[in-house]
């Protein structure tokens, strides 16, 4: 299982107040374009795709499967970095926590959780979730 | 001639001259004095002066803003500058575009440099970028992301999706093991196996510390030409057949870690030189870990998608008992990755290789073609890709 260690905080912008805010609420949020329908991380103003600036913040569900992780066995706490595939669609960089790291599997249901950073920011991440839907490949 | 007969064209540029430091270790040094000596080494190789010198090329590891501190450091006279950075792929970057320089009448003797010393400055692996108002770093920073976990996600998901082992990784290391034992410089010079690849620590699951390069200081120089100039200079005349540069990222979220933008930059390279894959000998692949050489001989066409395990296997890269040599100088996993950017190196070790200048025991016997490949920043989020075709006259 693993261990608490210290979290860099993120610098925070005008652009990306509101992710972080709705984080303190534990609330994970991803851009879509109201242009063009497709939802993008991390958040831009611009939508990424087809550069339209109407793009909303939408509260994604918390659910998502492991694309690929890394267990960082080289640091003094061990921790897992991992891309994450999110149900809404976009793959975000995060730690997988609260996890046995040897048990890790790629396609694996994650769910959202949370730790804070050293300044009590809390920072998105995911927890393996027995009863979430498996990736099949 | 290409491979397909046609007379090939004038090229636009040469590789005129080379230098690599000798040192890995530069705590007696300053940085820009690194860069006057890697300078100094080039031009004595081409047998150009310090006047000679109208164009000069460096990227982020130059101390100052842009290339004004150097240019006034070094006392260069130059009319162009280009500070392109892509990471430890610029320097490759560099020589496409003093090529353009060049064919465009802008320079005649580009003169690139890199220098680092992160062992003298206690830093470690890294690039030294400023982390303030990056769009980007808030959403990998939180999580402890590195070069290091960034380039093992690249390993595991290769692993997941074509079967990947950690013993086909390991032959990438021994392969640049058996290399590196020629070379005295070389940090690591003892032969390795695959079993002793294994054994070493795990450090990023799936990388183990034989799978990582050295983390060393040093640099290396290189003189473009216009082609005229390089032979007047009585060396053997190595040009410049193909080049092709490309980014490739996180997409918005649309991530796929299992290839790089090495697809594209070869593509470019090979298209432009006529040649394709079969054609080339020797290869020197940018080798920042065993994976990013796997996932670039992948995109480079010299095997299939998925099957770089296989390629790499059993001695394939060696010189002398492989299809391709490469890396003949034990490369950034074994001799030098100077400043933790090692594109430098790689176009060195090539011009050395088409000029019958490497080391007798790793020497590609009658070698017309050789490529270089550069990968900059990061496999696992944002990067730059390099591919020059060069040729011996």
């Amino acid at each position: 299982m693993d261990q608490p260690r210290d979290i860099t905080p993120p610098q925070t912008s005008p652009e990306t107040a509101p992710y972080w805010e709705a984080a303190r609420e534990g609330r994970l949020l991803v851009k879509r374009c109201d242009a063009c329908g497709e939802r993008h991380a991390y958040p831009r103003s611009l939508c990424p795709f087809c550069f339209s600036g109407r793009t909303a913040w939408e509260e994604a569900s918390g659910r998502g499967t492991i694309y690929a992780f890394s267990i960082m066995r080289r640091a003094k706490i061990p921790y897992a970095v991992a891309y994450v595939t999110l149900e809404e669609g976009p793959t975000v960089i995060s730690n997988i926590v609260g996890a046995d790291f040897d048990a890790l599997r790629i396609g694996q249901a994650v769910r959202l959780d949370f730790r804070a950073a050293t300044d009590g920011q809390p920072i998105p991440m995911f927890t393996p979730d027995a009863s979430g839907a498996e990736e099949e490949r | 001639m290409g491979s397909d007969g046609r007379t090939m064209p004038e090229p636009r540029a040469c590789i005129a001259g080379i230098f690599e430091h000798p040192t890995r270790r530069a705590d007696d040094k300053s940085l820009a004095q690194l860069h006057a000596e890697v300078a100094a080494g080039a031009l004595r190789d081409a047998g150009l002066s310090h006047a000679d010198v109208d164009g000069y090329f460096c990227a982020g590891d130059a101390p100052g803003l842009g290339p004004l501190s150097m240019v006034d450091y070094l006392g260069l006279r130059v009319r162009h500058v280009d500070t392109t950075d892509t990471g430890g792929s610029a320097y490759l970057v560099h020589v496409a575009h003093a090529a353009e320089a060049i064919a465009a009448r802008k320079c005649n003797v580009a003169l690139i440099t890199l220098a680092g010393r992160p062992l003298a400055e206690g830093l470690g692996s890294g690039l030294g970028l400023r982390l303030d108002n990056m769009p980007d770093v808030p959403f990998e920073a939180p999580y402890g992301t590195a070069v290091l976990n960034l380039y093992a996600m690249v390993a595991a998901r290769h692993m997941h999706e074509f079967g990947t082992t950690s013993e086909q990784l390991a032959w990438i290391k021994v392969a640049a093991s058996h290399h590196a034992q020629h070379n005295p410089n070389a940090v690591l010079r003892k032969v390795l196996t695959v079993e002793e690849v294994l054994a070493s620590p795990m450090v990023a699951d799936p990388l183990r510390k034989h799978d990582c390069c050295v983390i060393n200081d040093g640099g290396g120089a290189l003189v473009v030409t216009r082609p005229e100039i390089a032979r007047s200079l009585g060396r053997p005349v190595v040009s410049l057949r193909g080049t092709g540069t490309a980014l490739k990222n996180q997409a918005g979220g649309r991530v796929d870690l299992t290839y790089s933008a090495g697809r594209f930059s070869g593509a470019a390279a090979f298209a432009e030189a006529g040649v394709t894959p079969a054609d080339i000998r020797y290869a020197s692949i940018y080798d920042s870990f065993t994976i990013t050489v796997l996932v670039t001989l992948e995109d480079l066409g010299f095997c299939e998608k998925g099957r770089g395990g296989d390629f790499v296997a059993d001695g394939n890269l060696i010189a002398g008992v492989g299809r391709l040599a490469f890396n003949t100088d034990g490369g950034g996993l074994c001799s030098n990755h100077p400043g933790n950017r090692g594109g430098m190196t790689k176009v060195i070790e090539a011009v050395r290789q088409l000029r019958g200048e490497a080391h007798p025991a790793v020497q590609v016997p009658d070698l017309h073609l050789a490529l270089a490949h550069g990968t900059g920043g990061s496999l696992g989020t944002r990067h730059g890709s390099a591919t020059l075709i060069l040729e011996r006259a």
